[in-house]
Protein backbone atom coordinates (compact mmCIF):
# COMPACT_ATOMS: atom_id res chain seq x y z
CA UNK A 1 0.00 0.00 0.00
CA UNK A 2 1.42 3.35 -1.00
CA UNK A 3 0.67 6.07 1.54
CA UNK A 4 3.18 8.58 0.22
CA UNK A 5 1.95 12.14 0.68
CA UNK A 6 -1.17 10.98 2.45
CA UNK A 7 -2.50 13.27 5.19
CA UNK A 8 -3.41 11.71 8.52
CA UNK A 9 -6.29 13.92 9.63
CA UNK A 10 -9.16 11.81 10.90
CA UNK A 11 -9.82 8.19 11.68
CA UNK A 12 -12.97 8.67 9.61
CA UNK A 13 -10.81 8.87 6.46
CA UNK A 14 -9.31 5.45 7.10
CA UNK A 15 -10.56 2.13 5.84
CA UNK A 16 -10.09 -1.03 7.86
CA UNK A 17 -7.36 -2.01 5.36
CA UNK A 18 -5.51 1.26 6.05
CA UNK A 19 -5.67 0.66 9.80
CA UNK A 20 -4.61 -2.99 9.57
CA UNK A 21 -1.76 -2.04 7.28
CA UNK A 22 -0.48 0.65 9.66
CA UNK A 23 -0.70 -1.77 12.61
CA UNK A 24 1.19 -4.46 10.70
CA UNK A 25 3.88 -2.03 9.59
CA UNK A 26 4.18 -0.67 13.15
CA UNK A 27 4.82 -4.17 14.39
CA UNK A 28 7.60 -4.59 11.83
CA UNK A 29 8.98 -1.19 12.77
CA UNK A 30 9.11 -2.09 16.44
CA UNK A 31 11.13 -5.21 15.61
CA UNK A 32 13.53 -3.26 13.36
CA UNK A 33 14.06 -0.01 15.23
CA UNK A 34 17.85 -0.12 14.88
CA UNK A 35 17.78 -1.16 11.23
CA UNK A 36 15.65 1.87 10.38
CA UNK A 37 17.80 4.41 12.20
CA UNK A 38 18.69 6.25 8.98
CA UNK A 39 15.44 5.70 7.11
CA UNK A 40 14.41 9.36 7.24
CA UNK A 41 17.91 10.79 7.00
CA UNK A 42 17.70 14.18 5.25
CA UNK A 43 14.03 14.77 6.02
CA UNK A 44 12.78 17.60 8.21
CA UNK A 45 9.66 17.40 10.39
CA UNK A 46 8.04 20.61 11.61
CA UNK A 47 5.99 20.32 14.75
CA UNK A 48 3.43 23.11 15.01
CA UNK A 49 1.72 22.96 18.36
CA UNK A 50 -0.68 25.83 18.88
CA UNK A 51 -1.77 24.21 22.12
CA UNK A 52 0.37 22.82 24.91
CA UNK A 53 1.30 19.15 24.66
CA UNK A 54 3.99 17.09 26.29
CA UNK A 55 3.51 13.47 25.36
CA UNK A 56 2.34 13.72 21.78
CA UNK A 57 4.95 16.23 20.79
CA UNK A 58 7.84 14.44 22.49
CA UNK A 59 6.63 11.17 21.05
CA UNK A 60 6.66 12.54 17.47
CA UNK A 61 10.03 14.20 17.97
CA UNK A 62 11.47 11.01 19.40
CA UNK A 63 10.02 9.00 16.51
CA UNK A 64 11.59 11.31 13.92
CA UNK A 65 14.95 11.30 15.73
CA UNK A 66 14.98 7.52 15.91
CA UNK A 67 14.65 7.42 12.12
CA UNK A 68 17.55 9.80 11.57
CA UNK A 69 15.36 12.75 10.57
CA UNK A 70 15.50 16.27 11.92
CA UNK A 71 12.84 18.20 13.81
CA UNK A 72 12.18 21.92 13.82
CA UNK A 73 9.42 23.44 15.86
CA UNK A 74 7.68 26.58 16.93
CA UNK A 75 8.28 26.79 20.64
CA UNK A 76 5.50 29.22 21.43
CA UNK A 77 3.20 29.89 18.49
CA UNK A 78 1.45 32.55 20.55
CA UNK A 79 4.66 34.59 20.52
CA UNK A 80 5.23 34.06 16.81
CA UNK A 81 3.61 35.35 13.65
CA UNK A 82 0.28 33.84 14.69
CA UNK A 83 0.09 36.50 17.39
CA UNK A 84 0.71 39.10 14.67
CA UNK A 85 -2.53 38.05 13.01
CA UNK A 86 -1.23 35.67 10.37
CA UNK A 87 -3.82 33.17 9.18
CA UNK A 88 -3.30 29.46 9.81
CA UNK A 89 -3.23 28.94 6.04
CA UNK A 90 -0.33 31.38 5.66
CA UNK A 91 1.54 29.92 8.63
CA UNK A 92 1.44 26.36 7.27
CA UNK A 93 2.22 27.48 3.72
CA UNK A 94 5.34 29.18 5.05
CA UNK A 95 6.36 26.27 7.25
CA UNK A 96 5.91 24.01 4.22
CA UNK A 97 8.87 25.78 2.60
CA UNK A 98 11.15 24.60 5.43
CA UNK A 99 9.99 21.03 5.92
CA UNK A 100 8.94 17.71 4.40
CA UNK A 101 6.13 16.86 6.81
CA UNK A 102 4.13 18.82 9.40
CA UNK A 103 2.68 17.50 12.65
CA UNK A 104 0.22 19.96 14.12
CA UNK A 105 -2.07 20.48 17.08
CA UNK A 106 -4.55 23.33 17.09
CA UNK A 107 -7.35 24.42 19.43
CA UNK A 108 -9.89 24.80 16.57
CA UNK A 109 -11.69 21.76 15.21
CA UNK A 110 -10.93 21.24 11.52
CA UNK A 111 -7.61 23.13 11.60
CA UNK A 112 -5.57 20.16 10.38
CA UNK A 113 -8.02 19.59 7.50
CA UNK A 114 -7.72 23.21 6.45
CA UNK A 115 -3.92 22.99 6.64
CA UNK A 116 -3.89 19.81 4.55
CA UNK A 117 -5.94 21.54 1.86
CA UNK A 118 -3.48 24.40 1.43
CA UNK A 119 -0.11 22.60 1.47
CA UNK A 120 1.34 19.85 -0.73
CA UNK A 121 3.40 18.10 1.94
CA UNK A 122 1.72 15.61 4.28
CA UNK A 123 0.01 16.90 7.43
CA UNK A 124 -0.39 14.70 10.50
CA UNK A 125 -3.10 15.82 12.91
CA UNK A 126 -1.94 15.66 16.52
CA UNK A 127 -5.26 16.95 17.83
CA UNK A 128 -7.74 19.54 16.49
CA UNK A 129 -9.78 20.88 19.39
CA UNK A 130 -12.29 18.30 20.59
CA UNK A 131 -12.45 16.60 17.20
CA UNK A 132 -9.76 14.09 16.23
CA UNK A 133 -6.43 12.72 17.39
CA UNK A 134 -5.94 9.85 14.93
CA UNK A 135 -2.42 8.82 15.95
CA UNK A 136 -3.64 8.28 19.53
CA UNK A 137 -6.35 5.97 18.18
CA UNK A 138 -3.86 4.05 16.08
CA UNK A 139 -1.52 3.55 19.03
CA UNK A 140 -4.50 2.50 21.16
CA UNK A 141 -5.45 -0.13 18.58
CA UNK A 142 -1.82 -1.20 18.30
CA UNK A 143 -1.65 -1.61 22.07
CA UNK A 144 -4.87 -3.63 22.26
CA UNK A 145 -3.70 -5.90 19.45
CA UNK A 146 -0.25 -6.33 20.95
CA UNK A 147 -1.37 -6.97 24.51
CA UNK A 148 -4.37 -9.17 23.72
CA UNK A 149 -3.02 -10.79 20.56
CA UNK A 150 -6.11 -9.73 18.61
CA UNK A 151 -8.89 -7.16 18.43
CA UNK A 152 -11.71 -9.28 17.02
CA UNK A 153 -13.75 -11.02 19.67
CA UNK A 154 -12.76 -8.74 22.54
CA UNK A 155 -14.98 -7.00 25.09
CA UNK A 156 -13.72 -3.47 25.50
CA UNK A 157 -14.96 -1.20 28.27
CA UNK A 158 -14.54 2.58 28.27
CA UNK A 159 -14.95 4.51 31.47
CA UNK A 160 -15.08 8.13 32.57
CA UNK A 161 -15.88 11.13 30.43
CA UNK A 162 -17.27 9.56 27.27
CA UNK A 163 -19.24 12.67 26.36
CA UNK A 164 -16.38 15.08 25.74
CA UNK A 165 -13.39 12.74 25.39
CA UNK A 166 -12.14 12.73 21.81
CA UNK A 167 -9.92 9.67 22.33
CA UNK A 168 -12.87 7.46 23.21
CA UNK A 169 -14.97 8.81 20.32
CA UNK A 170 -12.25 8.01 17.78
CA UNK A 171 -11.46 4.67 19.38
CA UNK A 172 -15.12 3.59 19.37
CA UNK A 173 -15.41 4.66 15.72
CA UNK A 174 -12.32 2.67 14.74
CA UNK A 175 -13.37 -0.37 16.78
CA UNK A 176 -16.59 -0.49 14.76
CA UNK A 177 -14.46 -2.06 12.01
CA UNK A 178 -13.90 -5.07 14.25
CA UNK A 179 -16.04 -7.72 15.81
CA UNK A 180 -16.06 -6.35 19.35
CA UNK A 181 -18.46 -5.81 22.23
CA UNK A 182 -18.32 -2.42 23.93
CA UNK A 183 -19.21 -1.43 27.47
CA UNK A 184 -19.61 2.25 28.41
CA UNK A 185 -19.24 3.11 32.08
CA UNK A 186 -20.29 6.68 32.79
CA UNK A 187 -22.45 8.83 35.01
CA UNK A 188 -25.68 10.01 33.38
CA UNK A 189 -24.12 13.39 32.53
CA UNK A 190 -21.15 12.01 30.60
CA UNK A 191 -22.68 9.33 28.37
CA UNK A 192 -21.33 8.48 24.93
CA UNK A 193 -22.90 10.89 22.37
CA UNK A 194 -25.90 9.54 20.49
CA UNK A 195 -24.16 10.14 17.14
CA UNK A 196 -21.48 7.58 18.04
CA UNK A 197 -24.05 5.13 19.43
CA UNK A 198 -26.10 5.44 16.23
CA UNK A 199 -22.95 4.74 14.22
CA UNK A 200 -22.17 1.63 16.28
CA UNK A 201 -25.75 0.41 15.89
CA UNK A 202 -25.55 0.81 12.11
CA UNK A 203 -22.31 -1.16 12.09
CA UNK A 204 -23.90 -3.90 14.22
CA UNK A 205 -21.58 -3.38 17.21
CA UNK A 206 -23.29 -4.39 20.47
CA UNK A 207 -22.76 -2.05 23.40
CA UNK A 208 -23.95 -1.82 27.00
CA UNK A 209 -24.25 1.36 29.02
CA UNK A 210 -23.74 1.03 32.77
CA UNK A 211 -23.06 3.47 35.57
CA UNK A 212 -20.84 1.47 37.91
CA UNK A 213 -17.68 -0.55 37.38
CA UNK A 214 -19.11 -3.38 39.50
CA UNK A 215 -21.53 -4.14 36.63
CA UNK A 216 -18.71 -4.53 34.10
CA UNK A 217 -18.86 -8.33 33.83
CA UNK A 218 -16.21 -9.92 31.62
CA UNK A 219 -13.99 -7.39 29.86
CA UNK A 220 -10.63 -7.80 28.14
CA UNK A 221 -9.73 -4.13 28.18
CA UNK A 222 -10.76 -1.22 30.39
CA UNK A 223 -9.98 2.13 28.78
CA UNK A 224 -10.06 4.81 31.46
CA UNK A 225 -10.36 8.53 30.79
CA UNK A 226 -10.15 11.46 33.12
CA UNK A 227 -13.39 12.89 34.48
CA UNK A 228 -13.16 16.63 34.52
CA UNK A 229 -14.83 18.17 37.51
CA UNK A 230 -15.59 21.39 35.62
CA UNK A 231 -17.91 19.51 33.24
CA UNK A 232 -20.46 18.98 36.00
CA UNK A 233 -23.06 21.72 36.37
CA UNK A 234 -23.59 20.72 40.00
CA UNK A 235 -20.46 19.92 42.07
CA UNK A 236 -22.58 17.60 44.24
CA UNK A 237 -23.16 15.38 41.20
CA UNK A 238 -19.42 15.12 40.70
CA UNK A 239 -18.88 14.14 44.32
CA UNK A 240 -21.46 11.37 43.87
CA UNK A 241 -19.68 9.70 40.98
CA UNK A 242 -15.98 10.39 41.47
CA UNK A 243 -15.41 7.48 43.85
CA UNK A 244 -16.97 4.98 41.48
CA UNK A 245 -14.51 5.91 38.77
CA UNK A 246 -11.39 5.40 40.78
CA UNK A 247 -9.39 2.24 40.15
CA UNK A 248 -8.08 1.07 43.51
CA UNK A 249 -6.28 -2.20 44.36
CA UNK A 250 -9.60 -3.71 45.48
CA UNK A 251 -11.13 -2.85 42.07
CA UNK A 252 -8.80 -5.40 40.49
CA UNK A 253 -10.94 -8.21 41.97
CA UNK A 254 -13.82 -7.02 39.77
CA UNK A 255 -11.60 -6.56 36.73
CA UNK A 256 -10.01 -10.01 36.66
CA UNK A 257 -7.48 -10.03 33.81
CA UNK A 258 -8.74 -6.90 32.06
CA UNK A 259 -5.90 -4.73 30.78
CA UNK A 260 -6.15 -1.14 31.97
CA UNK A 261 -5.40 1.55 29.41
CA UNK A 262 -5.36 5.35 29.75
CA UNK A 263 -4.39 8.03 27.20
CA UNK A 264 -2.70 9.96 30.05
CA UNK A 265 -2.34 12.32 31.80
CA UNK A 266 -4.24 10.79 34.72
CA UNK A 267 -5.26 12.71 37.78
CA UNK A 268 -6.67 10.40 40.41
CA UNK A 269 -8.78 7.95 38.41
CA UNK A 270 -6.14 5.23 38.62
CA UNK A 271 -4.35 4.84 41.92
CA UNK A 272 -0.52 4.71 41.52
CA UNK A 273 -0.66 1.40 43.44
CA UNK A 274 -2.16 -0.13 40.29
CA UNK A 275 0.93 0.72 38.21
CA UNK A 276 2.77 -2.44 39.23
CA UNK A 277 -0.17 -4.77 38.68
CA UNK A 278 -0.26 -7.01 35.62
CA UNK A 279 -3.44 -5.21 34.55
CA UNK A 280 -1.71 -1.84 34.10
CA UNK A 281 -0.52 -1.30 30.55
CA UNK A 282 -0.87 2.50 30.23
CA UNK A 283 2.82 3.31 30.26
CA UNK A 284 3.51 0.61 27.67
CA UNK A 285 0.62 2.14 25.72
CA UNK A 286 2.46 5.50 25.73
CA UNK A 287 5.64 3.78 24.54
CA UNK A 288 3.74 2.22 21.64
CA UNK A 289 3.28 5.73 20.30
CA UNK A 290 6.88 5.59 19.12
CA UNK A 291 6.75 2.70 16.61
CA UNK A 292 3.30 3.79 15.40
CA UNK A 293 4.43 7.37 14.78
CA UNK A 294 7.72 6.19 13.26
CA UNK A 295 5.67 4.09 10.85
CA UNK A 296 3.30 6.92 9.96
CA UNK A 297 6.18 9.33 9.28
CA UNK A 298 7.94 6.73 7.08
CA UNK A 299 4.74 5.90 5.18
CA UNK A 300 3.67 9.46 4.40
CA UNK A 301 7.23 10.40 3.38
CA UNK A 302 7.24 7.47 0.99
CA UNK A 303 10.21 5.70 2.57
CA UNK A 304 8.13 2.69 3.56
CA UNK A 305 5.56 0.81 1.55
CA UNK B 1 -60.36 18.07 -20.05
CA UNK B 2 -58.68 21.44 -20.01
CA UNK B 3 -56.46 22.05 -17.01
CA UNK B 4 -57.56 25.03 -15.00
CA UNK B 5 -54.78 27.35 -13.92
CA UNK B 6 -55.21 28.17 -10.26
CA UNK B 7 -52.55 30.89 -10.32
CA UNK B 8 -51.86 33.28 -13.14
CA UNK B 9 -48.98 32.61 -15.50
CA UNK B 10 -45.93 34.86 -15.48
CA UNK B 11 -44.31 36.39 -18.53
CA UNK B 12 -40.66 36.15 -17.52
CA UNK B 13 -39.08 34.75 -14.41
CA UNK B 14 -38.91 31.56 -12.36
CA UNK B 15 -41.52 29.13 -11.16
CA UNK B 16 -40.52 26.89 -8.28
CA UNK B 17 -42.92 23.98 -8.51
CA UNK B 18 -43.56 20.80 -6.53
CA UNK B 19 -42.44 22.39 -3.28
CA UNK B 20 -43.23 20.15 -0.33
CA UNK B 21 -46.57 21.34 1.16
CA UNK B 22 -46.06 23.97 3.84
CA UNK B 23 -42.56 24.92 2.68
CA UNK B 24 -43.50 27.74 0.26
CA UNK B 25 -43.20 30.47 2.86
CA UNK B 26 -39.79 29.17 3.89
CA UNK B 27 -38.71 29.41 0.25
CA UNK B 28 -40.09 32.96 0.13
CA UNK B 29 -38.16 33.92 3.24
CA UNK B 30 -35.03 32.14 2.07
CA UNK B 31 -35.00 34.09 -1.19
CA UNK B 32 -35.87 37.30 0.66
CA UNK B 33 -38.92 37.77 -1.54
CA UNK B 34 -40.91 39.70 1.07
CA UNK B 35 -39.18 42.84 -0.10
CA UNK B 36 -39.06 41.94 -3.78
CA UNK B 37 -40.15 44.86 -5.96
CA UNK B 38 -41.78 42.71 -8.67
CA UNK B 39 -44.67 40.32 -8.26
CA UNK B 40 -44.41 37.07 -6.34
CA UNK B 41 -47.24 34.55 -6.38
CA UNK B 42 -47.47 31.91 -3.70
CA UNK B 43 -49.81 28.97 -4.01
CA UNK B 44 -50.14 26.52 -1.15
CA UNK B 45 -51.62 23.04 -0.96
CA UNK B 46 -52.37 22.86 -4.68
CA UNK B 47 -53.60 19.44 -5.80
CA UNK B 48 -50.88 17.64 -7.71
CA UNK B 49 -50.67 14.43 -9.65
CA UNK B 50 -47.21 13.70 -8.37
CA UNK B 51 -47.84 14.28 -4.67
CA UNK B 52 -51.12 14.72 -2.95
CA UNK B 53 -50.58 18.46 -2.67
CA UNK B 54 -47.76 20.84 -3.41
CA UNK B 55 -46.77 24.47 -2.99
CA UNK B 56 -45.72 26.76 -5.83
CA UNK B 57 -43.79 30.05 -5.85
CA UNK B 58 -43.74 32.21 -8.98
CA UNK B 59 -41.28 35.05 -9.18
CA UNK B 60 -41.59 37.61 -11.93
CA UNK B 61 -38.38 38.76 -13.63
CA UNK B 62 -35.94 36.86 -11.53
CA UNK B 63 -33.52 33.99 -12.14
CA UNK B 64 -31.98 32.09 -9.26
CA UNK B 65 -28.28 31.81 -8.61
CA UNK B 66 -26.68 28.40 -8.05
CA UNK B 67 -26.29 29.17 -4.34
CA UNK B 68 -29.99 29.98 -4.09
CA UNK B 69 -30.92 26.74 -5.85
CA UNK B 70 -28.70 24.83 -3.39
CA UNK B 71 -30.36 26.61 -0.48
CA UNK B 72 -33.78 25.58 -1.75
CA UNK B 73 -32.48 22.04 -2.16
CA UNK B 74 -31.76 21.99 1.57
CA UNK B 75 -35.36 22.71 2.57
CA UNK B 76 -37.38 21.39 -0.39
CA UNK B 77 -35.20 18.95 -2.28
CA UNK B 78 -37.93 17.52 -4.48
CA UNK B 79 -38.90 20.86 -6.08
CA UNK B 80 -38.53 21.72 -9.74
CA UNK B 81 -37.38 24.98 -11.26
CA UNK B 82 -38.97 26.32 -14.43
CA UNK B 83 -37.41 29.25 -16.23
CA UNK B 84 -40.08 31.22 -18.05
CA UNK B 85 -39.42 33.44 -21.05
CA UNK B 86 -42.35 35.11 -22.80
CA UNK B 87 -44.86 32.79 -21.08
CA UNK B 88 -42.99 29.71 -22.32
CA UNK B 89 -41.09 27.23 -20.16
CA UNK B 90 -37.61 27.41 -21.70
CA UNK B 91 -35.87 25.29 -19.07
CA UNK B 92 -37.13 22.82 -16.52
CA UNK B 93 -34.99 21.04 -13.99
CA UNK B 94 -35.39 19.11 -10.81
CA UNK B 95 -33.60 20.52 -7.80
CA UNK B 96 -31.00 18.12 -6.58
CA UNK B 97 -29.01 18.44 -3.43
CA UNK B 98 -25.33 18.34 -4.43
CA UNK B 99 -22.94 16.02 -2.57
CA UNK B 100 -21.03 19.00 -1.22
CA UNK B 101 -22.47 22.35 -0.11
CA UNK B 102 -20.04 25.24 -0.10
CA UNK B 103 -20.33 28.69 1.34
CA UNK B 104 -24.05 29.12 1.95
CA UNK B 105 -24.20 27.97 5.57
CA UNK B 106 -21.96 28.67 8.53
CA UNK B 107 -20.96 25.78 10.77
CA UNK B 108 -22.92 25.56 14.01
CA UNK B 109 -19.73 24.84 15.96
CA UNK B 110 -18.32 28.15 17.21
CA UNK B 111 -14.90 26.52 17.59
CA UNK B 112 -14.77 25.26 13.99
CA UNK B 113 -11.84 26.62 11.98
CA UNK B 114 -14.26 27.54 9.15
CA UNK B 115 -15.72 30.21 11.45
CA UNK B 116 -12.28 31.81 11.68
CA UNK B 117 -10.86 31.50 8.20
CA UNK B 118 -11.66 30.07 4.81
CA UNK B 119 -15.27 29.34 3.97
CA UNK B 120 -17.72 26.69 5.02
CA UNK B 121 -18.02 23.31 3.35
CA UNK B 122 -20.44 20.52 4.17
CA UNK B 123 -20.71 16.94 3.02
CA UNK B 124 -24.28 15.71 2.50
CA UNK B 125 -24.43 12.74 4.84
CA UNK B 126 -28.13 11.97 4.45
CA UNK B 127 -30.76 13.32 2.07
CA UNK B 128 -34.13 12.52 3.64
CA UNK B 129 -34.23 14.28 6.08
CA UNK B 130 -31.13 16.29 5.23
CA UNK B 131 -28.12 15.78 7.48
CA UNK B 132 -24.89 17.62 6.74
CA UNK B 133 -21.41 16.98 8.12
CA UNK B 134 -18.98 19.86 8.38
CA UNK B 135 -15.98 19.03 6.20
CA UNK B 136 -13.68 20.65 8.75
CA UNK B 137 -14.88 19.93 12.29
CA UNK B 138 -16.92 16.82 11.30
CA UNK B 139 -19.89 17.96 13.40
CA UNK B 140 -23.33 16.84 12.13
CA UNK B 141 -26.03 19.37 11.38
CA UNK B 142 -29.66 18.23 11.22
CA UNK B 143 -32.65 19.84 9.52
CA UNK B 144 -33.78 22.04 12.43
CA UNK B 145 -30.32 23.50 12.82
CA UNK B 146 -29.98 23.97 9.03
CA UNK B 147 -33.20 26.01 8.93
CA UNK B 148 -32.01 28.09 11.85
CA UNK B 149 -28.70 28.76 10.11
CA UNK B 150 -30.45 29.69 6.87
CA UNK B 151 -32.19 32.33 9.00
CA UNK B 152 -35.66 31.15 8.04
Amino acid sequence: MNMKNRDIISIRDMTKEDIEYILKKSEEMEKNMKKNKNLLNGYVLSTLFFEPSTRTRLSFESAMNKLGGRVISVAQPKASSVAKGETLADTVKTVEQYSDVIVMRHPNEGAARLAADVVDIPIINAGDGANQHPTQTLLDLYTINKECGKIDGLSIAMMGDLKYGRTVHSLATALAYYNVKLIFITPEELKMPSEIKKYLKNKGIPYREISGIDEIGKADVLYVTRIQKERFPDPADYEKVKGIYKILPETLDILGNAKIMHPLPRVDEISPEIDKSKNAIYFRQARNGIPVRMTLLSLVLGEME
Amino acid sequence: MKKELKVSAIKNGTVIDHIRPGKALEVVRLLNLENYEDSVTVAMSVRSSLHKTKDIVKIENRELSEDEVNEIALIAPESTINIIKDYEVVEKRKIELPDVIKGILTCMNPNCISRKEGSSKFIVEKREPVVLRCYYCERLMEEGEILKRLRI
